[in-house]
């Protein structure tokens, strides 16, 4: 332990998007495909650097965001820690194979860095329009983990916990994060290999002869084996049985569509990840995320001064939703404020859990704009 | 090594127009705030058409404490090396807040409380390379700083930069500090000048 | 024993529920017997072999060979198929198509990977329709023909895969069809040992949703007419206008994955 403090950790001066390539390299990431897209461009592009100078690192520019997405999934299927990044309308091209990794139970990790839409939009501005497409983008009823950042060291920090969360639930995790976040520079300070948890995805514990690649082995989690393993497994998109065969059995399609559920809803405590802050007696509380949360902290301590008793939720798991932290401030505050970049797509969230129990304001602004520290100040005084 | 100065947020806005290379500038500027000086410090920049139509604009925001809003709201210190940059962000400089600008391209000041120095024409003559100018800014922006360090921005520019140039913008820094204690005065005296103006224009009922 | 006997107990997925999807007289079935030949013939690991399959009648056959199976999207069989013989250049990528599938949803994917020169062998099952969705128009239905989509005689003229992949630079490009069961094999073992992305198109009859809506009588007219309209290329002579067989494109060009393996090399060298 003491050698270990001494050791001094590299720092760098960096934008959110090379966090996020930090972040996915630390995390055992040795797969990138991808299609260049502003304001996503720069993890492409230093992954395009990176990757081809570690020992097994694999690097694609893809001919399109389907193409990548489908480069990725093959890629886990090997085994593989896998990564994918885009802004907008290349995470709508993505959408369609989001589902296929959610029903074959791929891990992997997708990032998008939200810009101002629909469509093309604001190429170059920060938005959060894509927060409930991340949530129901891909067709068919599905359970998925979307994380977001709002500093430069988080999008390190949540790039690992999505790669984490990837290989320990098998499901596609979507990173968002925005123009803002991803275009800041700041201080990061890189952890030591060992100072990081590192998970991967549970292997079989049987021959091929007794494997069943989608029953279940712990936490409603299949074990995983990897294509060139010896278990020579089938993966469909289509409803699979246990054996990972094509089912329309009612019971099987029950058993394997409760299974994909409960792997996340029955780890919420796991899942979940919020940051309170002075929340204790706070009688105004401030719910929000990405760049917005820094606005909303930088509020907070000017309503402080003050002498208002105001706090900020800031969440940094999107979905599953936060619903035991934000009805918690449901009965405890009289007022919640969610500041958002569009018009009010978490927000809508927030008043479901509600259900009516306080009041819930809402600040949105769509004009490829920040939301300004002074206009939530405004908003909560 | 002095001890940190306690700065509580000081925001600062380097604008001007492409080619300037003012993200340079603010990249150098925040890496050796934040690695070389140990502040908390936020950069970002202008991008896209903002970008392309002929300004650039970088924005560095440094503090003692940890930054929560990244971007500028009230500037501390406004850099501008073309008029249309000067025009356009001289109203988000705060009150007691110094303006800079190249005393050549900027001609038509928006107040008479600012500072200058002929940047890119000093690039010229005295450095015979115009692509050294956002090294000598540099330069006159350590002067100012009470909180940064010669020494320090000198190390983050060869730490920066790549090797065939760093003698050049050596050079370049160093010329912008001499310039600027030469011809713009003590840094605290710059600051407090521009205080008292601040006061007063409040004092008149000043409203932006 | 028969040897096909050996072969099914050797390739067939004994576990997996038959009886299969394919209907009476349908060329795919064809087409997998020729794979699991060819692979036995090569002496491939069976573990080391991918089936890497689009969706439609064709992409159904991925389920019944005990290899590594991967059924995936319609139109993005080669996406995946690339990760994975990027991601592990030791396996053998196979990807079965359908028309429709590479030509047409796909068709992007298509010429991309011919243009990289992946080393993956992509089957082309041609049947000139859309099988699986009931019978309609494909990017190979020819022109006149009818479909459920094409109800009065399609107006547009179609791709020729043969063309289109060796345009757009695959490595080897070859052509036969669910009749001529002998060229089948001996093209499709060469499509999967040549370096560099491979092409083989099969055409393979649909009887149920072509045949019948463009005047074939039976199963076997459809055979007959692939044994009457098609020629192989090296006696192929001017003016005639039957569908030439046999080998269209052969060169050896280093595959994506081998270029890369070597980049990677020379980076690790330099550091
Ligand atoms: C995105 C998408 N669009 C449409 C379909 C419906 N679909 C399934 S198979 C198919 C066409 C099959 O034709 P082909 O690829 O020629 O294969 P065949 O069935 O003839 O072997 C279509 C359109 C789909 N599954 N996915
Ligand atoms: S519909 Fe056509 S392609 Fe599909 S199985 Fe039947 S005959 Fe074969």
């Amino acid at each position: 332990m003491a050698h270990r403090r001494r050791r001094k950790r590299k720092e760098i001066f960096a934008q959110g998007n090379e966090a996020v390539a930090q972040g996915a390299l630390l995390a055992g990431c040795t797969f990138y495909a991808g299609y260049p897209i502003t304001p996503s461009t720069e993890i492409m592009e230093i992954m395009a650097q990176r990757l081809p100078r570690t020992e097994d690192g694999v690097f694609l520019q893809m001919e399109d965001e389907i193409a990548s997405m489908g480069a990725a999934i093959g890629a886990s299927l090997t085994g593989r820690k896998a990564m994918t990044a885009t802004s907008g309308p290349g995470f709508s091209l993505k959408q369609e194979l989001i589902g296929y990794a959610c029903m074959v139970e791929a891990p992997m990790v997708i990032v998008n860095v939200m810009r101002g839409g629909p469509s093309t939009g604001l190429p170059t501005s920060p938005a959060q329009g894509d927060v409930q497409m991340a949530r129901w983008g891909t067709h068919g009823d599905h359970p998925i983990i979307v994380l977001s950042a709002s500093t430069v060291p988080e999008c390190l920090e949540m790039t690992v916990v999505a790669f984490n969360m990837a290989e320990k639930y098998r499901t596609p995790v979507i990173l968002l994060i925005d123009e803002v976040t991803a275009h800041t520079r700041e201080k990061i300070s890189i952890p030591f290999e060992d100072e990081l948890e590192v998970l991967s995805r549970m292997q079989p514990a049987v021959p091929p002869e007794w494997f069943k690649p989608y029953a279940e082995a712990a936490r409603g989690v299949p074990a995983m084996a990897a294509i060139g393993q010896g278990y020579r497994c089938h993966v469909t998109g289509l409803t699979h049985d246990q054996m990972g065969y094509p089912t329309s059995r009612p019971d099987e399609v029950n058993e394997f569509m409760t299974r994909l559920f409960r792997k996340i809803d029955n780890y919420y405590h796991d899942v979940l990840i919020v940051d309170e802050y002075q929340l204790e007696d706070a009688e105004y509380a401030v719910v929000a995320y990405g760049c917005v949360a820094r606005s909303a902290h930088h509020a907070v301590d000017q309503a402080r001064a003050r002498g208002h008793k105001v706090g900020l939720l800031t969440l940094k798991t999107l979905f599953p939703f936060a619903r035991p932290a934000v009805e918690k401030l449901c009965m405890q505050c009289e007022h919640i404020l969610v500041p958002e970049m569009n018009m009010g797509q978490i927000s809508r969230e927030v008043k479901r859990v509600n259900n009516g129990r306080t009041r819930i304001r809402t600040l949105n602004r769509v004009d490829g704009q920040i939301i300004t520290p002074s206009e939530i100040l405004k908003a909560i005084l | 090594m002095k001890e940190l100065q306690h700065i509580e947020r000081f925001e600062i806005r380097l604008s001007g127009t492409g080619g300037q290379g003012l993200i340079t500038l603010g990249r150098v500027l925040g890496h050796s705030l934040a690695l070389g000086h140990g502040y908390n410090v936020t950069q970002t920049q202008s991008y896209g058409p903002e970008a392309r139509g002929g300004s650039s604009r970088a924005d560095v925001v440094i503090s003692s404490s940890a930054i929560s809003f990244p971007k500028t709201e009230n500037l501390d210190l406004l850099i501008a090396l073309s008029q249309p940059a000067c025009n356009a962000y001289y109203r988000f400089l705060k009150r007691g807040g110094v303006l800079l600008v190249d005393s050549e391209l900027v001609q038509h000041a928006p107040t008479n409380q600012f500072i200058g120095l002929p940047f890119t024409k000093l690039a010229k003559d005295k450095i015979g390379n115009e692509l050294t100018l956002n090294t000598i800014v540099l330069g006159a922006v350590t002067h100012l700083l009470s909180f940064a360090e010669p020494r320090i921005m000198r190390k983050s520019l060869e730490e920066i930069l790549p090797p065939k140039i760093q003698a050049l913008n050596i050079k370049a820094f160093n010329l912008g500090l001499r310039e600027a204690k030469r011809h713009l005065g003590d840094a605290p005296m710059i600051w407090q000048t521009a205080a008292e103006n601040g006061v007063e224009e409040e004092m008149e009922g000043f409203e932006d | 024993m028969s040897d096909v006997t050996k072969l099914i107990h050797e390739y067939l997925r004994h576990n997996k529920k038959f009886p299969h999807v394919f209907c009476a007289g349908c060329g795919h079935g064809i087409v997998l017997g020729s794979l699991v030949r060819s692979v036995h013939a090569l002496q491939l690991q069976k573990d080391n072999v991918v089936i890497v399959a689009g969706i439609g009648c064709s992409g159904r056959m991925a389920a019944y060979v005990d290899f590594n199976t991967v059924h995936t999207a319609h139109g993005r069989a080669l996406t995946f198929a690339t990760g994975i013989k990027m991601a592990n250049p030791e396996l053998n990528v196979i990807c079965v198509m359908g028309d429709g599938d590479a030509l047409s949803i796909g068709g992007n994917h298509l010429i991309h990977a011919a243009r990289r020169n992946i080393g993956v062998t992509a089957l082309v099952l041609n049947n000139q329709i859309y099988g699986m969705t009931g019978g309609q128009c494909s990017p190979a239905t020819p022109q006149g023909d009818m479909s459920m989509t094409s109800p009065f005689g399609s107006l547009e003229q179609p791709f020729d895969t043969v063309e289109l992949a060796k345009a757009a630079g695959a490595n080897f490009v070859a052509r036969s069809t669910s009749f001529h069961a002998n060229q089948l094999d001996k093209l499709m073992q060469q499509a999967i040992v040549h370096p560099g992305f491979s092409v083989l198109e099969a055409l393979s009859p649909c009887p149920t949703q072509y045949g019948r809506k463009n005047k074939f009588r039976n199963v076997v007219d459809m055979y007959n007419w692939l044994k009457k309209n098609t020629v192989k290329v090296e006696k192929q002579k001017e003016g005639d206008t039957r569908i030439p067989t046999g080998v269209f494109q052969n060169l050896d060009r280093p595959g994506l994955e081998e270029r890369y393996v070597e980049l990677r090399q020379s980076l690790q060298a330099e550091e």
